[in-house]
């Protein structure tokens, strides 16, 4: 068994249509380098499911998106994403806006193959009246009216994460994993990028294993990518690249700023982006971001 | 307790601002915005000393974060609460007390923060999307800061999409459970006003000095109503001053309120 892909083999691997869900949460560990293997295929009419941060910008830039399931799209200190908000106001894009909560609940029922879980959340606002969601009613004695949350099922899931092997044991350090086991789990392939891949997690990395913060049997194929983040947080190891955000949201006010944050910075592979964007070593020392 | 000689009116609304939280006890206060942020720091630091709070990160502290810059380890870790516990141990549990600063709130306490104008599929300005106020909103107390106070904000009709749960009769859907719905301040540069008014109407307890009932309605989309006693905002205490200087120390809260006004004793 070797889950080990190359970033060609992982792009080769999706399909137009597909939804797919990306891990991470606004500017905080994006599997970026997947996302710009992406950006530099022909994959089109993607349903999009995500925390978003840059990365739903740069795909709805691209015309990659059909449809946005998203809790939030924000890049933190940039609170508004340029490229998101210019897809929304052009009214190009299908969405269905959910509750960061309500997120997260529908990747657990896809995950346990449940229909819908139930919850308080999104009643009485317009998220419910927008989403179509529909009420269940408790069969016990509190007869309760609740939002029936559908699950979330993704043909694909994608995460970045510290370490993994080429069996598909992970591990993600970092004070906060967010709802990433969750995108693993609600998909039927989980693809992730790694800072590090190793033969084998216990031969290598064996006092770590509470990083694991998914099972490798929802793991199905592992992509070395250092620095595979870039722009986004990668706590402890890097933080964001502030500077760079701010120079991809500038391009937005520009006449063709896209294509040219294309053409020039994701440009044509990724073994060149790291020069692109300013050397490996001036990413790796971007310091963490402070609350 | 002394009066501090001198205070802008920023530092004044974090005063009455932490007010909210007194007497929450072992919850989690979370401050959106400058503003509020330290009035959380300053009401577990006086009055409230069981609150409980994040670094902005992943970790609870018992000493309030400093905003700006600072040393990454600086904060002293007590507890951990990541996002990825958030919905669980803090939000659907109920053991959060959040201020936050809508966009637009309308006469229901209900408030906007997904987008203004347009429509569902096609805004005319899109924000952040509702976040995670539908779930505070129906789970866990809430209060709002509003450094501009206006028809803009407080507007006449509903909220262009309700982003969070308010108190409007027309959208308590049967059998819901709406029992933990529970809007408590709303501090903005005119005046605090609270929900206590009737069927839960946002009413004037507070002006702050100088400022009329009359120029608070002129302000506001909507009618308001006024508590029996209609209070003055007090200064802050020298000690109070101490806290949110040492809360603040590059002084981000000078950027609160446009040209960052002097404060006004009584």
């Amino acid at each position: 068994m070797n889950k080990q892909l190359t970033i060609e083999e992982f792009v080769a691997s999706l399909k137009s249509g597909m939804t797919i869900g990306i891990a991470g949460w606004g500017p905080r560990r994006k599997p970026m380098a997947l996302i710009r293997a992406i950006l530099r295929s022909d994959l089109t009419d993607l349903t999009i499911v995500a925390y978003g941060g840059p990365e739903v910008g740069m795909l709805c830039a691209a015309g990659k998106v059909k449809k946005l399931i998203f809790g939030f799209v924000s890049m933190d200190a940039i609170p508004l994403e340029p490229y998101f908000r210019k897809a929304r106001e052009a009214g190009t894009l299908d969405i269905l806006e959910l509750d960061e909560g309500m997120l997260q609940w529908g990747l657990k029922a896809a995950a346990f193959h449940l229909p819908f879980l139930p919850t308080h959340v999104g009643l009485g606002t317009d998220v419910m009246t927008h989403g179509g969601f529909k009420t269940v009613q408790s069969p016990y004695d509190d007869g309760e009216v609740l939002l029936a949350m559908p699950a979330v099922k993704l043909d694909a899931a994608l995460l970045h994460v510290h370490r993994a092997d080429k069996l598909g044991n992970i591990q993600a350090l970092g004070p906060d994993t967010y709802y990433d086991e969750w995108f693993a789990r609600a998909a039927d392939k989980t693809f992730v990028s790694a800072e590090e891949v190793v033969e084998r997690m216990d031969h290598s990395y064996p006092d770590d294993a509470r990083a694991n913060i998914v099972e490798r049997c929802f793991i199905h194929g592992v992509v070395e990518a250092p620095l595979g983040a870039h722009p986004t947080s990668m706590p402890p190891s890097y933080g964001w690249d502030m500077k760079h955000l701010k120079s991809y949201a500038d391009s937005a006010r520009e006449d063709g700023g896209w294509d040219a944050y294309l053409a020039d910075t994701i440009g044509a592979d990724e073994a060149g982006y790291l020069g692109r964007v300013g050397g490996k070593d001036a990413v790796a020392a971007l310091p963490l971001p402070i609350f | 307790m002394t009066t501090a000689p001198e205070f802008t009116l920023c530092e004044q609304l974090i005063v009455a601002a932490s007010e909210a939280w007194r007497g929450n006890g072992e919850l989690v206060a979370t401050g959106i915005g400058p503003a509020p942020r330290l009035a959380a720091g300053l009401a577990k630091l006086t009055h409230t000393p069981e609150l409980m709070m994040t670094d902005g990160e992943a970790y609870l502290v018992e000493d309030p974060v400093p905003l700006g810059p600072r040393g990454y380890d600086d904060r002293k870790a007590a507890g951990y609460l990541p996002f990825s516990r958030f919905f669980d141990a803090a939000v659907w549990s109920g053991k959060r007390h959040a201020m936050v600063t809508p966009s637009q709130i309308d006469r229901f306490g209900q408030t906007n923060i997904s987008y203004l104008g347009g429509s569902y599929d096609q805004p005319k300005v899109q924000m952040l999307g509702a976040r995670g106020f539908p779930g505070n909103s129906i789970c866990h107390i809430n209060s709002m800061f509003v450094p501009a106070h206006s028809k803009r904000v407080f507007v006449e009709g509903e909220v262009d999409m309700v982003s969070s749960v308010g108190y409007n009769p027309a959208r308590r859907t049967p059998g819901v459970n709406f029992s933990r719905v529970d809007l408590r301040l709303i501090v903005t540069d005119l005046c605090v006003m609270d929900f206590g008014g009737t069927d839960n109407a946002i009413r004037i307890v507070m002006l702050h000095p100088g400022v009329t009932f009359e120029q608070v309605q002129e302000a506001t989309g909507f009618a308001l109503e006024a508590a029996a006693e209609i209070k003055t905002t007090p200064a802050p205490t020298a000690e109070q001053l101490a806290i949110i200087a040492r809360l603040d120390p590059h002084g981000l809260r000078a950027g609160v309120l446009k040209d960052n006004p002097a404060g006004k004793r009584s």
